[in-house]
């Protein structure tokens, strides 16, 4: 798609590239060298850093802390995607009393960074007397609320995208409004937007790991916990990397899912106009 | 209120420089994407699709707690901090700018190689400059992110506007009236980011 920057190479070309091509890869390599020597050297790859990942008690936390982590993501995916279609409703409402506080609540939710938003949940909220929070709820909730306007943005850009026609043609056979968003418009938004939610849902994924400062049980607090064993080392390295592991796995899975949703519905005819797409991709790097 | 100002000294700080990072870095890895050399292409898609599905809190974890055992030049916090968010941000923008170059059309990459221009002048002098102008939109909501972001970096110990909150419960004072402080100055401060991407939108409106 882009090779109309640059013409097909020739045959000088071509050893060119051949050559820079191997020049980079030579760089790339010296610097995960270097890395590597970095990190052999200061002693991360020895046996003793890496033993305690060894023992089944602590690969049965790391698994008990993923299996939290993916819980507090399902719980907060499912709310967010809830709210985010009440928020995007009734943001288009017809209503003022409706809409300007929707309008309201998402902006104010998508400005306030997310952190400070678990961290008001969480140490806020009892100082006024709310009780019952746990690291949890306060994870989820936060979750819930950031992601639940992004996603609100995304339904309500996918809803505008459609052609004016849908609407009509829906009130037009006598479809009262409930109806025409119900049956029409946001069956057809929803499948447009779907990357978009797909990728959000890596967000709500990679967000997870900031309930660790709320000290939410999840994979990186255990990593910081076992990386601070002093008795093993302090494998603070290769505690990250664990983690690493287990992040970057499970958001390409879910990437994956993602590339293939998009592949089957882009089969579908229903989406054949570029429109809809051109939307989800602006607001895909928004919604990051 | 010290504790504010220095607070968000420190935010301004850490925002101000990963931007101008990001956005170099970003524009770097944005054309190695789309550059007629394979090992380029490869490096870039490499280094975004790992660093854009690694939590943020995980790449300054590893700046902040990780690479001081590394036996490296020591550096303090707040570099570390601007690193581990430049390198993440840079991913974004990198996506940003490739999808603004896609925008651009096809002619315009086309009268700049019929006319002689390498790949590299094409790109300075022809693609990047109307690509910048058709991404302000995401470019800024990808800076908004990045304010946004820069909290994260007080779970690890810098002192930024994040941080007031612990020093505040260490004085006493109530946990919630301070955050609710820190959220309203985020909530400015993104009003004036949006205010700046109106101003730069209609100053270099593509006409197209």
């Amino acid at each position: 798609m882009t090779s109309v920057l640059f013409d097909a190479p020739g045959p000088k070309a071509k050893t060119r590239y051949f050559a820079i091509g191997v020049l980079a890869t030579l760089v790339v390599l010296g610097i995960l060298a270097f890395i590597i020597i970095r990190l052999v050297e200061s002693g991360q790859f020895t046996a003793a850093k890496w033993q305690i990942f060894t023992f089944p008690l602590v690969q049965r936390t790391i698994l008990e802390a993923t299996v939290a982590t993916l819980s507090a993501f399902a719980t907060a995916a499912v709310l967010s995607l809830i709210v985010g279609v009440i928020l995007a409703v009734g943001k288009l409402s017809d209503h003022k009393w409706v809409s300007v506080p929707c309008y309201w609540f998402v902006e104010l939710f998508r400005a306030v960074p997310l952190l400070i938003l678990m961290m008001i949940i969480y140490y806020g909220l009892p100082t006024v007397g709310i009780q019952g929070i746990t690291p949890f709820t306060a994870v989820v909730a936060g979750l819930t609320l950031y992601n639940g306007s992004v996603l609100a943005e995304a339904f309500r850009a996918g809803i505008e995208s459609l052609p004016k026609g849908q609407r009509e043609a829906g009130m037009a056979i006598g479809l009262r409004k409930s109806g025409v968003m119900m049956h029409i418009l946001f069956p057809q938004a929803s499948r447009a937007m779907l990357p978009v939610i797909i990728s959000q849902l890596v967000v709500i994924l990679k967000d997870t790991a900031l309930g660790f400062i709320v000290t939410y049980n999840e994979v990186l607090f255990q990593a910081k916990y076992f990386g601070s064993q002093a008795q093993y080392g302090s494998p603070i390295v290769p505690a990250a990397m664990v983690a690493a592991v287990i992040y970057v796995g499970l958001c390409l899975i879910l990437a994956g899912i993602a590339k293939y949703v998009e592949k089957r519905l882009s089969h579908s005819k229903k989406l054949a106009g570029g429109g809809a797409t051109a939307v989800a991709e602006k607001v895909n790097i928004e919604s990051q | 209120m010290d504790l504010f100002v220095t607070g968000f000294k420190n935010t301004l700080i850490l925002f101000f420089f990963s931007a101008i990072a990001a956005l170099i870095l970003g524009t770097i890895v944005g054309a190695m994407r789309v550059s007629p050399v394979p090992a380029a292409r490869a490096t870039g898609t490499l280094y975004v699709n790992v660093v854009r599905n690694t939590p943020l809190t995980l790449v300054l974890f590893f700046f902040a707690l990780g690479y001081p055992k590394l036996g490296l030049p020591p550096i303090d916090f707040i570099t570390a901090a601007i690193i581990g968010l430049s390198l993440y941000t840079a991913t974004y923008i990198a996506e940003t700018l490739r999808s603004g170059i896609n925008t651009v059309p096809l002619g315009q990459a086309e009268a700049a190689r019929a006319i002689g221009l390498t790949f590299g002048q094409t790109l300075t002098l022809v693609v990047l400059p109307q690509a910048f102008r058709s991404v302000i939109p995401p470019l800024f909501s990808v800076l908004i992110a990045l304010l946004k972001n820069t909290t994260v970096a007080a779970g690890f110990s810098v002192a930024e506007a994040g941080a007031i909150r612990a020093n505040l419960s260490e004085r006493g004072e109530p946990a919630l009236v301070g955050l609710l402080w820190v959220a309203l100055v985020f909530i400015v401060l993104v009003a004036g980011l949006s205010l700046l991407q109106r101003y730069f939108e209609n100053k270099w409106r593509v006409a197209r």
